[in-house]
């Protein structure tokens, strides 16, 4: 029985004892251990922050992007992404349709009038995108991304004004309380003008868009299209841009039965189809967040291979006693691993809270108007606000910890296979 | 001393060649890196300016910022001539712009008709070049206009088809006019393919009632980064010419005209600026721990060598050199394999898979040349360089404190 106990407690290695050995053996040499633990600390925070940053950049620029389309998921007549002309546009959403996107997987939906137009003054013209829009519907949605400066927003569905970005204003020269004559054509290609009144001006944090749209009702873009009760798009919203596989198949799903209705089919399709830049740039960010980090980590493996050679190199008498007196050499390279597994944890540790301080610190997000136009080519505002996403920490630790351990592998693995005697008889 | 801190550095060859390593690792890394940005860099500009917009632009003041009919330059051609006297080496067009409403048979849309100098359009611009389809505009008032491909397929017209042009005149006046398709461009930046279309000057100038005036002239040189000084010349040259300028003159060159592609490249270069440091940060801390642990290991040594006269000054002296061997090492390797690197992409070019819709928001090709230039290859690795030396320095003031007896004591 006692002879028992002992093969058991022979056949366990003494984990204890061995990470007492391997943490004190951290310390020995405390400054390096020091430096080596500054640069892991730089090295995690910077993976993280980096990460983090550049989240934050692309998910404004879905945001933006996504509002402006607008919608997770959109209806269209099947020709009019490729040709967005007013030719191609979709009967209103008949009272069938309606019950189905006033169901729980839908948070909002709307449907707009969206065709290219010109607008003029007494003195100018510009081409613009003419939205046709409900007030009712839409309103929230629409003051959520930008700001009314001057006059009032649209308020009735029949409402005879027109909202205009202010550098549209300043381009044409025309001001609130002027008529401006709105131009763009019907089916039949007939041109067809309305005159209407600015009744409110707009900012929006992308300059570019305050050109680019101008908003009157939904019943006067059709009056002035002559599109009785003919939409350009249904824009529908889920819960969250990121995971629109609920509302996508709902909606799917009763653009299905929906068509069984209609003399002329029409689809459904969620916002990475209709715009491919804005998608792939989240496959673009997921590539290059990884890139990143293993890039760091590259840099950091020759600091960490290094100090673990030079650990093992001053130490080679005393792995040699140890391997003299019997410790098995597996011991050995656990006992190298585990100081490399407690030096690569410290830095972790170290170098997330660091990470995790920063952001947050910056959760107001940073000032980016210098360089705003800038940033504007793709679609992103002038507030920068980094996002931590827990894959992006998850993954810079497990490539820290599992890369960093096999660095380790050749150093903790040659140490142990010293031959005790030659080990000994070296000179320090 | 340089062969005895050279002979230090190869008493622990596997250390240093890991330190050196990791600093061969970062040069490739920033070779690769700086040459590819500084490559894109070079084509964002090149390809934003060379279709349409020019390194100079002449226009009436406030023109560039609220292009409007009213703010013209009067007596442009003689602006145009002026400058192709005094400059010779300039490339000179002028142009007028206005918004129009265009219709064909089955679309109208609203755009930009620019009436362009035909006889020298094709030395400032690379439109005329560009043609996919039919031929390029005629001098003189002909009832003929080019247009861009995706305007072409919006307006669903071909060659040889009519489109009816509605816009505002100078005066006030109502402008019609209308105008053959003669040609179709394709410049590849999807604004002036979607938006622009381009009649000769000649038919501008009476469809809008422009008598003599135009909007912009643009000036070119054979080098972008040249266009401020060119500028200079103009400013100069119009001052002296006051009854030209009118007073109400200015010239802008590429940086004033394109904010958004200066600050696109400012915003890029602040974001690569960190990573890089980033990487020399890492790199630097390796080479602190491997000098640091050089000097604590050779305590006894430097010991016996102050006992025997040499100054601890010298000592950091042998430091500073076996930094600067093994930082030299790294710098030399790293920006030859760095160099081979690019030289063998510059020739092949490369594409980042699932770039492409992000390069053409930024007007870059699929395929990105690395640039390379003394520039581009040492910029980088001299950073490196530099940031190792300054990891020397801690491991030098420790010695400054040695102690002959009590250093040859220790174990």
């Amino acid at each position: 029985m006692q002879n028992a106990d002992q093969i058991r407690t022979n056949a366990l290695p003494p984990l204890g004892t061995l990470m007492t050995l391997a943490w004190r053996n951290l310390w020995r040499n405390h400054r390096r251990t020091a430096i080596m633990l500054a640069a892991i600390s730089v090295g995690v925070w910077a993976m993280i922050f980096m990460s983090a940053l550049m989240r934050g950049m692309v998910d404004d620029m879905l945001k933006r992007g996504i509002d402006q389309l607008p919608g997770h998921v959109q209806i269209h007549n099947p020709q009019f992404l490729d040709d967005p002309s007013i030719v191609h546009s979709l009967p209103e959403p008949d009272s069938a349709m309606q019950d189905a996107l006033n169901q729980a997987a839908v948070s909002k939906w709307f449907s707009r009038v969206k065709v290219p137009a010109m607008i003029s003054s007494e003195r100018e013209s510009r081409g613009v995108m003419l939205l046709g829009i409900d007030p009712e519907a839409e309103r929230e949605t629409i003051l959520n991304g930008v700001e009314l400066t001057q006059g009032r927003f649209l308020e009735s569905a029949g409402d005879r004004g027109v909202v205009l970005g202010e550098k549209l204003v300043q381009r044409l020269e025309t001001r609130l309380g002027k008529r401006v004559v709105i131009t763009s054509q019907d089916p039949q290609n007939n041109l067809a003008e309305i005159g209407l009144r600015v009744i409110g001006i707009y900012q929006a944090e992308l300059r570019s868009q305050e050109e680019q749209f101008l908003f009157i009702s939904k019943q006067a873009a059709q009056k002035l299209l002559n599109i009785e009760d003919q939409v350009s798009e249904v824009a529908v919203f889920g819960d969250d841009y990121r995971d629109i596989a609920r509302v996508s198949q709902h909606v799917t799903a009763a653009t299905e039965s929906w068509n069984s209705r209609l003399p002329a089919k029409v689809e459904a399709n969620p916002w990475q189809t209709i715009n491919g830049f804005l998608s792939s740039s989240v496959t673009v960010m997921d590539g290059f967040v990884l890139i990143w980090i293993i890039v760091v980590f590259i840099a950091l493996s020759f600091g960490l291979a290094n100090t673990l050679v030079m650990a093992v190199f001053e130490r080679v008498r005393e792995i040699g006693l140890m391997l003299a007196l019997g410790m098995r050499p597996a011991l050995v390279t656990w006992q190298i691993l585990l100081e490399s597994v407690f030096l690569l944890l410290l830095g972790l540790l170290l170098g997330n809270i660091l990470a995790v301080l920063s952001i947050y610190a910056l959760a107001d997000g940073i000032d980016l108007s210098g360089v705003a136009q800038g940033f504007e080519m793709v679609g992103v505002g002038n507030t920068l606000v980094p996002q931590l996403w827990i894959k992006d920490l998850l993954t810079a630790n497990a490539v820290v910890i599992l890369l960093g351990l096999t660095t380790s592998m050749l150093p903790a693995w040659r140490a142990a296979n010293y031959d005790p005697v030659r080990a000994l008889s070296k000179a320090t | 001393m340089l062969s005895l801190a050279w002979r230090n550095l190869w008493r622990h060859s596997r250390r240093t060649w890991l330190t050196v390593g990791a600093m061969i690792f970062s040069n490739i890394l920033l070779v690769f890196m700086i040459t590819l940005q500084i490559g894109n860099y070079g084509m964002m500009i090149e390809n934003s300016l060379k279709a349409y917009a020019g390194h100079i632009q002449i226009s009436a003041t406030g023109y560039s910022d609220e292009p409007k009919l009213r703010l013209t330059v009067d007596n442009i051609t003689e602006l145009a001539e002026l400058l192709r006297r005094e400059i010779p080496e300039l490339s000179v067009s002028m142009r007028g712009e206005t918004f129009v409403m265009a219709s064909s048979e089955e679309r109208s849309f609203g755009l930009q008709v620019a009436g362009v100098d035909v006889a020298h359009e094709a030395t400032v611009s690379s439109i005329p070049g560009l043609l996919a389809e039919g031929q390029y505009l005629r001098a003189g008032d002909h009832p003929e206009i080019v247009i861009g491909s995706v305007l072409a397929r919006n307006l669903k017209v071909g060659v040889g088809d009519e489109i009816t042009l509605l816009g505002s005149g100078y005066d006030g006046s109502f402008a019609a006019a209308v105008v053959n398709v003669r040609g179709i461009f394709n410049s590849g930046i999807a604004e002036l393919d979607r938006n622009l279309a381009q009649i000769s000057f000649a038919s501008f100038q009476a469809l809008f009632a422009m008598q003599e005036k135009g909007h912009v002239v643009i000036a070119n040189s054979s080098d972008v980064y040249q266009a401020a000084s060119y500028q200079q010349q103009i400013q100069q040259l119009l001052n002296q010419q006051s009854e030209l300028g009118s007073g109400a003159i200015e010239v802008l060159n590429w940086r004033e005209t394109n904010p958004s592609l200066v600050q696109a490249i400012q915003s890029d270069l602040v974001s690569s600026i960190f990573m890089y440091m980033v990487l020399i940060v890492l790199v630097s801390f390796s080479v602190l721990n491997t000098q640091l642990m050089s000097v604590l290991e050779r305590t006894r040594e430097f010991g016996i060598m102050t006992a025997i006269g040499l100054r601890p000054g010298q000592l950091g002296k042998l430091v500073v050199l076996e930094t600067t061997a093994m930082a030299g090492l790294g710098l030399v390797i790293g920006a030859f394999l760095g160099l081979c690197l690019t030289i063998y992409l510059n020739q092949v070019g490369f594409v980042i898979p699932g770039m492409e819709e992000m390069a053409a928001r930024y007007n870059l090709q699929e395929r990105l040349y690395p640039s390379i230039s003394v520039f581009s290859i040492l910029v980088g690795p001299s950073v490196v360089f530099l940031g190792c030396l300054l990891a020397a320095v801690y491991p030098v003031i420790r010695l400054q404190g040695l102690q002959p007896v009590a250093a040859m004591r220790a174990a």
